[in-house]
């Protein structure tokens, strides 16, 4: 056992698989000399050399599509993207080229890649570097969107990406990367498959992931304290979306609350909603309820963003409307 | 007409660059065409001489028409056609769907069509249930007496199937909604026999079984609690049924009122006349009904009983009341009862009908006070200004609480009945 | 060769030889040619659908750069990719069926017109996002220079993908790493409608690779000789290790953009004019004055490349279609290792 933090994580997993895979390389902005926006690959350069841990110019179109053709021929490439606003620029890219070239080819050609990008809210960078789109990407068929909350899946989802034969997008959420903790020193690879239930409870089902993973525990807490016994999901990954964990919790609770910090609209909070009701329907004993972050751009003024975004409170008062309710 | 695009479903001939005797060769253009988009020029795609211009300048024709034909340069007994377009590449529409029985078929009898307008059915939402989906009027009548929909949570309406409990029976939560746990205690409750259970049944041996159960222990704890005491009075119901036969003959068969509807009608009217008749007994005493709600004992087809209330029966005119009967008496062999009818009957009639006994003397529902029966109406002889003649009789009786009242008020009750119904034309 | 526009290079004249292989590449114009045409007659009765974008009158930029091309080096090309296609090897009854929507097709009916693919032959694909496909090929070229590979990457776009960011992202990057891409712009002179000089503040495009200090030349792309020519030496500076290498292919197409485009945007004297200096043609002429061919020759080689496009359909007729149980197949891989 080691006191680690998210960000540490990350850099091992990205270690750990630059040493174990030559075709591992990792590119974006940044990420050499600077060590990464965010600090994440902090050291690799030295470790690796300009070869595999390449600065690229702020092209997020040209450096993504390198890396689908990168891994189209034979390497195994981690690109980051310093935050999903800015992967907007790299969308044709994944989106007409990674999500499509498999199908199209009728299976001629895979991309075994992996994009990593920052998401989410709460730092007061307001609405050009806060918003959580991974949404939008776990709408597009032939991706694996993947969104790592806790540290055993920092460490220990890159590499299970790194294996998947198809493009994997990882999202980080930017309030994670300095939550610490202990992870044990022999902490290997994590399954991109399930979600978790990171609580068990009897009373209402709560189902999230990523940055308010944390938010939805916090609340929990506090719902147990009012006698009310949450049991919190961790969707863990987004597409594709594991049903079976969502929908057998929901038989036992009957009641399902989704907090995701995407725009309510069109959200992946409706579409796990809609699940709900069409697999788990004669189960529900209340209207499946929502906490999403209100539908503006993310305001910089803190108190402004706090009120934008969902909160343990916010949490707490719609699952105790689920449950008071009967 | 060549296709040029996939949204191209037909094209203008504008102008023909070719004549019949025309030499052409591939990649000729012969000839301009309108889309939708834009003058496009036509390309020929053999070698020969014009024959026959088919289509005239501004004609419109669907993709694959011949436009015209091209006979081979050298003297030429065949004409291909020109270009690869043929007849055949337009396609034939779809079949319509056949009726399998999958389909509601659009045959409606009049009998069916003049009850859904009467009955405000929509039609169109139906499934029909006769041959070839046909729409028959056990359909229509089933939608216009459908249950008022409860509010309930699916996981609720689940339950209540599997509990075999009637959802309008149950009361809602604070929210308005039936939740599980309403259910769940209602089924617990009928487990239990109390006697304020509301039962109905999926399956019929169950709910008879749990029907009787909970028969049992309201009549039990009625004829333990209730001192009854009971009066009887004959009524003459000559006018009555003359002015019903009168009435009658004006009313299409399926508006009919029965003799019935006037006997309860006439209970309604003397029960708000006498209201220490029309209420509860509580721990306080006795309580006056917020209304006249008059419960109708119906027995079921598989045994048993159940008496739904028809609320404010007072104040309904005969053919709403006949409407209310008719849909109740539905409604409970189909244990489809809403659970407030079950709940607050104030008074309750029991009518046994054409096939029944000369008089019945009931039980009271508690927490009611009385209970008004009606027999068999029967021609008997009776004494009418000192001579016999024969007149349609009808025994009433009623069983009253003895607490609430004394037979003095009883009395008066049935005098009241037995005058409204010398006039039946006021009720 | 050094950064900066060259002057356009003219074709070298050859004595005759009795296995001239001047011959191969007007055969692979023709064939390119008239699969084309019988394409368009296809369209016109219904059989092919979508998009189709003609290559007719560029023939000769495919045939003379592809020819220049080993087997190992891969392409990405455009929407308009039935000729590279061809040229490449892909056969016309694959590329035909594809257009059919049949299994037998190159991307078993899931492309169509502007997806033909053959990873087999490392060609990777029509792209239809204009200049979308120029960052794969940066990609490919940067994964055959990591892992130690000779190989080159061709990457075909047009003028109008100039005028696209992407464009100027995978110029800077492919410069900046100097990776072994070779940039094929097909400049015929109209983005969809609108004329290279509406677009472009600058319209010598070959001038443009210089801002990023990469090698350039322009060529005469109704020459396949010229670009035969010019290709040879690209593709043998990029090989060398100089990093990529722009070539800018003057040429012009014929037809419309796609069949839906009446093509409202040209004068019909420019078409005629560029007619005249059509490819096929040209060669043509080279090759019968000098003796190279005769009538014979030529109606011979027609014939036998009418038959192969006449077999190539036959066939494409006859296939059968994807089952649609496999509609989702090919989403993704179908094994995949499960971790955790």
């Amino acid at each position: 056992m080691a006191e680690i933090t998210y960000r540490e994580a990350l850099r091992e997993a990205l270690r750990d698989a630059l040493r174990r895979d030559e075709r591992v390389f990792l590119m974006g902005e940044d990420v050499g000399r600077y060590g990464g926006a965010f600090g994440v690959s902090l050291g690799l350069l030295e470790e690796f050399g300009p070869e595999r841990i390449r600065d690229t110019p702020l092209s997020e179109s040209a450096f993504v599509g390198a890396g689908i053709g990168a891994a189209m021929n034979g390497m195994r490439p981690v690109v980051e993207i310093m935050t999903v606003n800015f992967s907007l620029l790299a969308l044709d890219q994944i989106m007409n080229n990674a999500a499509t070239l498999r199908h199209m080819s009728a299976g001629q050609c895979g991309v075994p890649l992996v994009i990593r990008m920052t998401t989410g809210g709460g730092r007061q960078l307001a609405a050009q570097h806060s918003h959580s789109l991974e949404g939008w990407y776990a709408h597009i068929p032939g991706l694996r969107i993947a969104a790592p909350a806790t540290l055993a899946d920092a460490r220990g989802m890159l590499w299970t990406a790194l294996q998947d034969p198809d493009p994997v997008l990882v999202f980080e959420h930017g309030s994670l990367y300095n939550t610490s903790g202990d992870l044990p020193d022999d902490a290997g690879p994590t399954d991109l498959d399930r979600a978790r239930i990171r609580r068990a409870g009897r009373d209402v089902t709560i189902v999230t992931y990523g940055g308010t993973l944390g938010k939805t525990l916090t609340a929990a807490e506090e719902l147990a304290d009012s006698g009310v016994d949450a049991e919190v999901i961790d969707l863990r990954v987004l597409r594709p979306i594991d049903d079976v964990t969502v929908m057998e919790s929901v038989a036992r609770t009957h009641r399902a609350l989704i907090v995701d910090e995407g725009w309510r609209s069109g959200s992946l909070a409706a579409e796990i909603t809609t699940r709900i009701v069409e697999q788990a329907f004669y189960e529900l004993d209340a209207p499946v309820g929502r906490v999403c972050s209100a539908e503006v751009p993310l305001p910089y003024a803190q108190h402004l963003e706090a009120a934008a975004l969902p909160q343990p409170a916010g949490i707490v008062r719609a699952a105790g409307e689920l449950v008071g309710a009967s | 007409m060549p296709s040029l695009g996939a949204d191209m479903t037909d094209g203008t001939l504008l102008e023909w660059l070719v004549h019949p005797g025309d030499p052409v060769h591939h990649g000729d253009i012969v000839a301009v065409v309108d889309t939708d988009k834009a003058a496009i020029d036509v390309e020929c795609f053999a070698d020969g001489v014009v024959q026959d211009l088919v289509v005239e300048p501004g004609d419109r024709v669907p993709v694959g028409t011949v436009l015209a034909t091209i006979a081979d340069a050298a003297p030429p007994p065949t004409a291909p056609p020109a270009g690869a377009a043929s007849p055949a590449a337009v396609r034939a529409p779809a079949p319509p769907p056949t009726g399998d029985g999958g389909e509601p078929s659009p045959v409606l009898s009049p009998l069916v069509r003049r009850l859904a307008a009467a009955r405000h059915v929509d039609l169109a939402a139906l499934h029909g249930s006769g041959p070839g989906a046909r729409i028959m009027r056990i359909d229509v009548e089933r939608a216009a007496t459908a249950p008022t929909r409860v509010r309930s949570t699916p996981l609720a309406r689940r339950l209540a199937r599997e509990l075999r409990v009637d959802l309008t029976s149950v009361p809602t939560a604070a929210d308005g909604v039936v939740h599980a746990g309403q259910v769940r205690h209602a089924a617990d409750t009928v487990a239990r026999g109390a006697p304020s259970a509301p039962v109905a049944a999926a399956a019929a041996a169950d709910r008879t079984a749990a029907m009787r159960t909970t028969i049992a222990a309201l009549m039990a704890r009625s004829k333990r609690e209730i001192p009854h005491y009971y009066l009887t009075e004959s009524v003459d119901l000559a006018a009555a049924m003359a002015w019903l036969r009168e009435c009658n003959r004006r009313l299409p068969v399926t508006r009919r009122i029965v003799p019935a509807a006037l006997l309860l009608k006439a209970s309604a009217l003397a029960a708000r006349q006498v209201p220490q008749l029309n209420g509860f007994w509580g721990e306080h005493g006795f309580v006056p009904g917020g209304g006249v709600h008059v419960g109708v004992a119906v027995s079921l087809r598989g045994g048993g009983l159940v008496a739904p209330a028809i609320h404010d029966a007072d104040q309904l005119d005969l053919a709403a009341l006949m409407d209310r009967m008719r849909d109740l008496v539905t409604r409970s062999r189909g244990g489809r009862l809403r659970g407030s009818e079950m709940a607050d009957p104030t008074i309750t009639v029991s009518n046994v009908g054409e096939q029944g006994s000369e008089s019945i003397l009931g039980v009271i529902y508690p927490p009611q006070v009385a209970l008004v029966g009606f027999g068999r109406i029967a021609d008997r002889p009776w004494a009418v200004d000192g001579l016999i003649g024969v007149r349609p009789i009808v025994r009433v009786t009623l069983a009253a609480d003895h607490r609430a009242t004394d037979g003095a008020v009883g009395s008066r009750f049935l005098d009241r009945i037995a005058r409204l119904m010398q006039k039946p034309e006021e009720l | 060769m050094t950064a900066g526009t060259q002057p356009v290079v003219q074709s070298a004249t050859r004595p005759a030889a009795p296995a001239d292989p001047r011959v191969e590449l007007l055969r692979q114009m023709v064939r390119v040619r008239r699969f084309e045409e019988r394409c368009v007659q296809l369209y016109s009765a219904a059989k092919i659908r979508g998009f189709m974008h003609l290559y007719i009158g560029e023939e000769a930029v495919a045939v003379g750069a592809i020819g220049a091309l080993s087997a190992d080096d891969a392409i990405v090309s455009t929407y308009r990719e039935h000729g590279h296609a061809l040229v490449r090897g892909v056969s016309a009854e694959a590329v035909t069926a594809e257009m059919f929507g049949r299994v037998t097709g190159c991307s078993r009916g899931r492309g169509g017109s502007m997806h033909l693919f053959d990873i087999g032959r490392r060609f990777y694909g029509g792209n239809a996002i204009v200049a979308g496909g120029l960052p794969l090929a940066v990609g490919l070229a940067l994964a055959d220079r990591m892992r130690g590979r000779s190989a080159v990457t061709a990457c075909f776009f047009g003028d109008g993908a100039v005028a696209e960011g992407e464009f100027h992202e995978c110029m800077n990057l492919a410069a900046l790493w100097r990776l072994p891409v070779l940039f094929c712009c097909e400049n015929n002179r109209y983005a969809m409608g609108t004329a290279l000089e509406r677009t472009h503040a600058v319209t010598d495009l070959a001038a443009r690779a210089g801002s990023y200090g990469m090698p350039s030349a322009a060529v005469d792309g109704m020459d396949v000789l010229a670009v035969r020519a010019a290709a040879l030496d690209a593709v043998a500076s990029v090989r060398g290790g100089h990093g990529p290498f722009f070539l800018e292919l003057r040429t012009y197409r014929f037809r419309a953009h796609s069949m839906y485009d009446p093509d409202r945007y040209r004068d019909k004297a420019e078409i005629a004019r560029w007619k005249r200096r059509d490819p096929i043609d040209r060669l043509l002429k080279q090759l019968t004055d000098g003796g190279a061919v005769d009538a014979a020759a030529v109606a011979a080689m027609e014939a036998a490349v009418a038959a192969e496009i006449d077999a190539a359909v036959a066939a494409a007729d006859a296939a059968p279609v994807e089952d649609v149980a496999d509609l989702t197949r090919f989403l993704l891989a179908e094994q995949r290792t499960r971790h955790g």
